[in-house]
């Protein structure tokens, strides 16, 4: 597990929003910031490490009940603001991704941690439906429930193709662990079965992203390269704008069609059987 | 994992109905029957567990001396003992008789 | 055994916890009416357990049956809890999104369908990684789609308890029903336990995982709805009750200010006593559905 987690968080947060200074109101580990993006403002949210955090089982980067709720405060807060705004001028919501995972705390789950995730993914997503580009740009590492609590509602996620960027659903070492495997041998595993793969680019075949972003290094991209991931997050919000508020692209992209065909014929069985129930 | 594949061409009684029984926990199987397409028995297994093809053979062997349905049975199994198995069959045959 | 506990209504209620996904999910309709959708004779299994040695089931461990609830249009989908832990693949994933928006279509057309999500799940099934987990943000994002026009009805009855990604299902629902013996959670004790420590959590401390994840508990402090007897007649007239009841003014997801102030008001400095807990949250002043 990279010592790194948070950094290119916090690194791409600074490139997009301007400045990486947290609210008052906010935890030090919840960055937010409405700034400019192209010709219009758009809100820039990040969860970074807060080795002073309260709560002892967030200090390195992990999503716990504060951030939750902080993300779901201020996404509400611009929900309202754009309440009266025609569609195409509700901005976009833009959540810079680098999460070690969910919290593992007895305080997290004794004050009901999973309402607070539910919170925010609640907020993320009604943002979508009510219109607002969301776009998910994962700078780091995106796991379980730190993902789905913060980015994962998006219409489009993004992704540098890295060696730095996992996407996943648990630690490599308790994957393997649980899977009585050693990590070379779920490595292995991973290239065959794209789901259980560790790397960005097995992600990529299914169906999820976006796009791939490349840059030589994430944490200290050139010029050019943050030009070319703003351009990237600037056409990603124009196709969300263009499609459906929903999730559907996830598995109607053409890559989703080669590799999610057990969603595809569940989707088709059901419906098929659904009309003459 | 191994796929098994049997037939029992003396099967031929009529049946109309289908069943399913069982979870595929571990240790335990599920049992799908329903009519054959060509009037005689076929059995397929997926099984976790490889190297008994002989013990499926003698439990559906056994299965199919008494109850003589065309029909077609396919079990996804996840290591559960023969007694098990034949007792899933004897419920999913007893479903499809009433 | 004292024999002056034993009331006629104890001797006569059918445990719902021992009956299996299918059942649990068909006893909720009213008589008669309801149909298995996508079962296990149509065979849609996981494409990625066999491939690594594990047998599959032909449903996915997902069970969809469509029929009247109190006569009105309901779906139930049910995850099985023997099988993978009742974990989320793509496959039986992809049968509860699937059904969460045929339901929501229905409803939009004019024909309210609520949806009651029976969650005996440890969350994302580990084979199945990344799709599993983008099957539980899409089977979230559904719930929150339907919600708007019908009641999403969750029930955590156990053994196996709701957690991992899918607590968030049962987070964004209109109503969640739990039984004493159900658990609701984000991590399981055992998780806790490896992740930061068995001073964090003892997981072989049965007492205080009920006392933190039970369902007495969720109730209790406001996170969950109804506190139900183990008993199939009871749960589905639960059930019944909250399709009546329609989609709530509010739904409790959407209450940020509230929650957050609570969360701001915890001593952190030391482990929170959940009973003590639970008074606070309960006793304090607010929305009530």
């Amino acid at each position: 597990m990279s010592e790194q987690v948070g950094l290119r968080g916090r690194v791409w947060f600074k490139i997009l929003a301007g400045n990486d200074t947290p609210d008052n109101d906010d935890p030090k580990s919840v960055l937010s910031r409405t700034a400019d993006f192209g010709s219009e403002p758009a809100l820039f949210l990040c969860v970074v490490p807060d080795e002073d955090s309260r709560f002892p089982c967030v200090r390195d980067g992990q999503v716990g009940l504060e951030e939750a709720y902080a993300l779901a405060t201020h996404i509400r807060k611009v929900i309202g603001e754009d309440a009266d705004e025609p569609k195409p001028q509700k901005r976009p919501i833009i959540a810079i991704v680098d999460v070690k995972s969910q919290a593992y705390g007895r305080r997290e789950e004794t004050a009901g941690i999973f309402f607070a995730a539910a919170t925010a993914a609640d907020a993320y997503a009604s943002a979508r439906m009510a219109g607002h580009p969301v776009i998910s740009l994962v700078a780091g590492h995106a796991f379980s429930g730190g993902f789905l609590t913060h980015g994962y509602q998006a219409n489009r996620i993004l992704a540098f193709d890295d060696a730095g960027i996992t996407i996943h659903a648990m630690h490599k070492e308790a994957a393997a662990r649980i899977t009585l495997r050693s990590v070379a041998e779920l490595d292995k595993l991973g290239h065959e079965i794209a789901p259980m793969s560790y790397d960005v680019r097995d992600y990529a075949r299914l169906g999820l992203l976006f796009r791939l972003l490349h840059a030589q290094d994430p944490q200290n991209p050139t010029a050019d390269e943050v030009a070319e991931v703003r351009a990237a997050i600037a056409a990603a919000i124009v196709d969300a704008r263009s499609g459906t508020a929903d999730l559907s692209n996830r598995w109607k992209s053409d890559v989703a069609r080669r590799t999610r065909k057990g969603t595809l014929a569940v989707r088709a069985a059901l419906e098929a059987q659904w009309m003459n129930a | 994992m191994e796929h098994i594949e049997l037939s029992y061409p003396e099967a031929k009684r009529l049946i109309t109905r289908r069943a399913h029984v069982g979870v595929v926990g571990s240790g335990d199987l599920e049992v799908l029957l329903e009519p054959s397409r060509d009037g005689v028995a076929h059995v397929t297994v997926t099984t976790s567990v490889d190297g008994f093809g002989d013990a499926w053979k003698a439990v559906l062997d056994r299965f199919f001396s008494k109850f003589g349905g065309a029909v077609r049975i396919h079990i996804n199994d996840a290591g559960a003992t023969p007694g098990n198995v034949l007792l899933r069959l004897e419920q999913a045959a007893e479903a499809v008789e009433q | 055994m004292n024999m002056t506990n034993l009331s006629p209504e104890f001797l006569n209620r059918r445990s719902f916890i021992e009956l299996d996904a299918r059942a649990r999910a068909q006893c909720l309709f009213d008589q008669g009416t309801s149909t298995e959708l996508v079962g296990p004779f149509d065979r849609i299994e996981s494409p990625w357990l066999p491939r690594q040695g594990i047998a599959p089931q032909s449903d996915d461990g997902c069970i969809i049956f469509k029929g009247k609830i109190g006569g009105s249009p309901a779906v139930a989908i049910a995850f099985e809890g023997a099988f993978q832990g009742g974990s989320v693949g793509e496959v039986s994933g992809a049968k509860m999104t699937a059904a969460l928006d045929l339901a929501a279509r229905d409803s939009e057309a004019g024909k309210p369908t609520s949806a009651v999500l029976l969650l005996e799940t440890g969350g994302v099934r580990l084979q199945e990684a990344n799709l599993g987990l983008a099957a539980v943000a899409e089977i979230v994002s559904s719930a929150l789609a339907l919600r708007r026009h019908a009641p999403v009805i969750t029930i955590v009855a156990g053994t196996v308890g709701c957690f991992g990604g899918m607590s968030l299902a049962a987070g964004v629902s209109s109503y969640t029903i739990m039984t004493r013996e159900g658990r609701l959670g984000l991590n399981g004790a055992e998780v806790i336990e490896q992740e930061s420590g068995v001073d964090e959590f003892d997981a072989s401390d049965r007492a205080l995982i009920w006392a933190i994840h039970g369902g007495e508990q969720r109730v209790g402090m406001g996170l969950a709805d109804s506190l139900v007897e183990d008993d199939a007649d009871e749960i589905a007239a639960t059930v019944r009750g909250y399709v009546r009841a329609g989609v709530p003014a509010k739904h409790r997801s959407e209450q940020v200010e509230f929650y957050r102030k609570r969360i701001a008001a915890i001593d952190t400095s030391s482990q929170i006593d959940p009973a003590t807990l639970r008074q606070k949250w309960s006793n304090s002043k607010g929305r009530v559905r």
